[in-house]
């Protein structure tokens, strides 16, 4: 009975696999460019843009901090363009 | 000839091809290791670099390279009788494209995943690489108009594969529901969508929808690419995700039918194996036949698979030789399965002929109608159900390529926009993209009648282009190593002649036809052709003459620059 459901385990984990890698970049990407309009609006009062929401995304700030590096060196700047926030 | 005995022999051959030289190569001259630490887990981030179990490497590499162009190109070539595009393509798929598509995955897998594209930079020079997007952006402007014109003609001759070449939309949509939204099981979902499929197929059989005969050329081919367009501006996870998915299972499913046909029925080959009466206006076989054939035999366009995508997924590098040249293996066999199809399946050598009356006209609708009389004979499936089966399968593949050319054409078009400093937005970008494909389509006779005999060979041609610029990275990668560089060469020289041998023939036939567009687009690819002969002879000469490249210091140098870009 094992071996049944070992082997119809492995089935179902290729068929998933042959349905999710051909797109798996593409999401990826969706993914990061969602994930970089959130940046831009949690960092958005700090980069001089006014934000209403801002009582609310401070509270964020240390959530994304992690991943400003890498949003500035994707977005062209070498260095953090905050000058609170220095990762680099 | 007994058809049977005819697939014995092709798949002995490609299966030879298969234990014996790509054992060779992947011994002698790729020196695959296993122990080797492939992209996968050296850059191991669970997007692109991910590693896979080789089975599933394969399903991927096999389903994304395999298409309609191994069964069109096989199709319109056996107007010059079987034997010639019979050895095309064994004898190609064993000693080019196997070598090309196992040589592309190595490549790539030994220079951190990266593509031809930056391996052409690095190899072949700076103008190596600007030539490679040229390439790639020719055969995209091609790809759309061919397979548009190859669907139409399918849905013109087949009326009853309308019902499930469209209801295969909805399908596609709704495995894509019951997946993200409802979340049920694969396999289950697998099974309903397949089944959902062969009830439209059974459906348009008894329902076929015919267009008025005068318009209906161009009615077609205006709907396809509206559907086209649309089809590319929509999230991927909404149709095109789950239509590959469910594409690649009938793939699976359409191969076996075929086959197991054949089996059954073994019908008696009745076209003949040379040619002698070819019709009037038919260009010669040499060098018309190896451009006629592109996938099936070597195509360019699995080098960009192999080495944008497979390789960076690779778990051993030894897997490279069930991925990429099994791969090529099976895209062999979806060829000679064509080939049968085309040329057993007919009452009397009479009957082929008047199929094959003039070039480019027996085509996929050869494939079909043939194909369905093996079925019929072989599995007992009704003629006519038969051949919406296999001309439904057949659109199917033509419709997913291109949707992903017309996506990938937006692709260009935005990037040469980035370039010029204009933002392109993604409707203007496809619109731009189906613009220049319809253009294409329609300057090829009047409504984009007919026109697959001029498109194809010049589409074909494009490919072949493209493998020479792989083969020639491969070659100079094997001189550097001071290994035996011969099995890309030979094909590589081959490969380059042919195809500018076959610009040159049809550069004449545009001209006299005074088909401009056509004879401009040509004189760009023989441009390129002589360019990448000349780029490639420089880099081969100077890795020839240049001290030995060890893996050893190849690896260091790789893993030093491990912080550099990637494509």
């Amino acid at each position: 009975m094992s071996t049944v459901r070992r082997w119809w385990h492995g089935v179902s984990e290729g068929l998933r696999e042959f349905y999710v890698a051909p797109y798996r970049r593409t999401f990826a990407r969706a993914r990061r460019e969602e994930d970089d309009l959130f940046t831009l609006i949690v960092l958005s009062e700090a980069l001089g843009v006014p934000n209403p929401a801002s009582y609310y995304t401070i509270e964020l700030l240390p959530l994304i901090h992690e991943r400003v590096h890498d949003w500035h060196t994707r977005m062209g700047m070498d260095r953090s363009p905050l000058e609170n926030v220095s990762c680099c | 000839m007994n058809s049977l005995l005819l697939a014995v022999i092709g798949i002995a051959m490609v299966l030879g091809g298969y234990f014996l030289y790509s054992k060779y190569l992947a011994s002698r001259v790729y020196r695959l290791d296993p122990e080797y630490a492939t992209p996968a887990h050296t850059q191991n981030d669970g997007v692109d670099y991910v590693p896979t179990n080789k089975f599933v490497l394969w399903g991927h590499h096999f389903t994304s390279v395999a298409g309609a162009a191994p069964i069109v190109g096989p199709a319109v070539a056996v107007i010059w009788g079987w034997l010639p595009a019979f050895l095309w393509v064994t004898l190609g798929t064993v000693f080019f494209a196997g070598m090309h598509d196992m040589g592309a995955l190595w490549a790539s897998a030994r220079h951190r995943g990266q593509s031809m594209g930056m391996l052409s930079g690095r190899y072949i020079g700076a103008r190596g690489r600007s030539l490679f997007l040229v390439v790639i952006f020719l055969l995209l402007l091609m790809v759309n108009a061919a397979f548009a014109t190859v669907i139409k003609n399918l849905l013109i001759a087949t009326p009853s594969a309308v019902i499930p070449t469209w209801g295969a939309i909805v399908v596609a949509i709704v495995v894509g529901q019951m997946i993200y939204r409802w979340r049920m099981n694969l396999a289950l979902t697998t099974v309903i969508g397949v089944v959902a499929l062969y009830a439209l197929i059974l459906l348009g059989d008894a329902v076929p929808i015919a267009l008025p005969e005068d318009s209906a050329a161009p009615l077609w081919l205006t709907i396809l690419f509206l559907y086209a367009a649309i089809a590319s501006l929509l999230p991927v996870h909404v149709l095109l995700q789950p239509r590959d998915y469910i594409n690649g299972v009938q793939l699976f499913i359409a191969l076996g039918i075929l086959y197991g046909a054949v089996l059954f029925a073994s019908p008696a080959v009745v076209a003949p194996a040379v040619n002698h009466n070819v019709p009037e206006g038919t260009p010669g076989l040499v060098p018309l036949l190896f451009v006629t054939i592109a996938c099936g035999a070597i195509s360019g366009f699995h080098g960009m698979v192999s080495s944008g995508t497979s390789a960076k997924q690779l778990d051993k590098e030894t897997d490279a030789r069930l991925v990429g040249y099994f791969g090529a293996v099976g895209e062999g066999l979806l060829a000679l399965g064509a080939i049968i199809a085309a040329t057993a399946g007919f009452a009397t050598l009479a009957n082929w002929e008047e199929v094959y009356a003039e070039f480019g006209n027996g085509g996929v609708g050869a494939f079909v109608s043939g194909g369905a009389t093996i079925v019929n004979a072989g599995l007992g499936i009704p003629g006519g159900l038969s051949a919406t089966i296999l001309a439904t399968t057949a659109i199917l593949f033509a419709a997913t390529t291109m949707d992903t050319g017309v996506r990938l054409s937006r692709f260009v078009v935005q990037e040469a926009g980035d370039l010029m400093g204009l933002r392109i937005s993604k409707v203007v970008g496809t619109v731009v993209a189906v613009g220049v494909a319809v253009g294409i389509t329609f300057s090829m006779g009047a409504g984009g009648d007919g026109g697959l005999q001029v498109i194809w060979p010049l589409f074909g041609t494009t490919n072949q282009l493209l493998a020479s610029l792989t083969l020639a990275v491969v070659a100079v990668i094997l001189l550097q190593r001071k290994r035996n560089a011969l099995p890309a060469l030979v094909p590589l020289v081959f490969v380059l002649i042919m195809s500018v041998y076959a610009l040159i023939v049809q550069l004449g036939t545009f001209a006299t036809n005074g088909q401009w567009l056509q004879l401009v687009l040509d004189v760009i690819i023989l441009v390129a052709s002589l360019w990448v002969a000349f780029e490639a002879a420089i880099a081969m000469v100077r890795a020839w003459r240049g001290p030995e490249i060890t893996d050893d210091a190849e690896t260091a140098a790789a893993s030093a620059s491990a912080g550099g870009s990637e494509d």
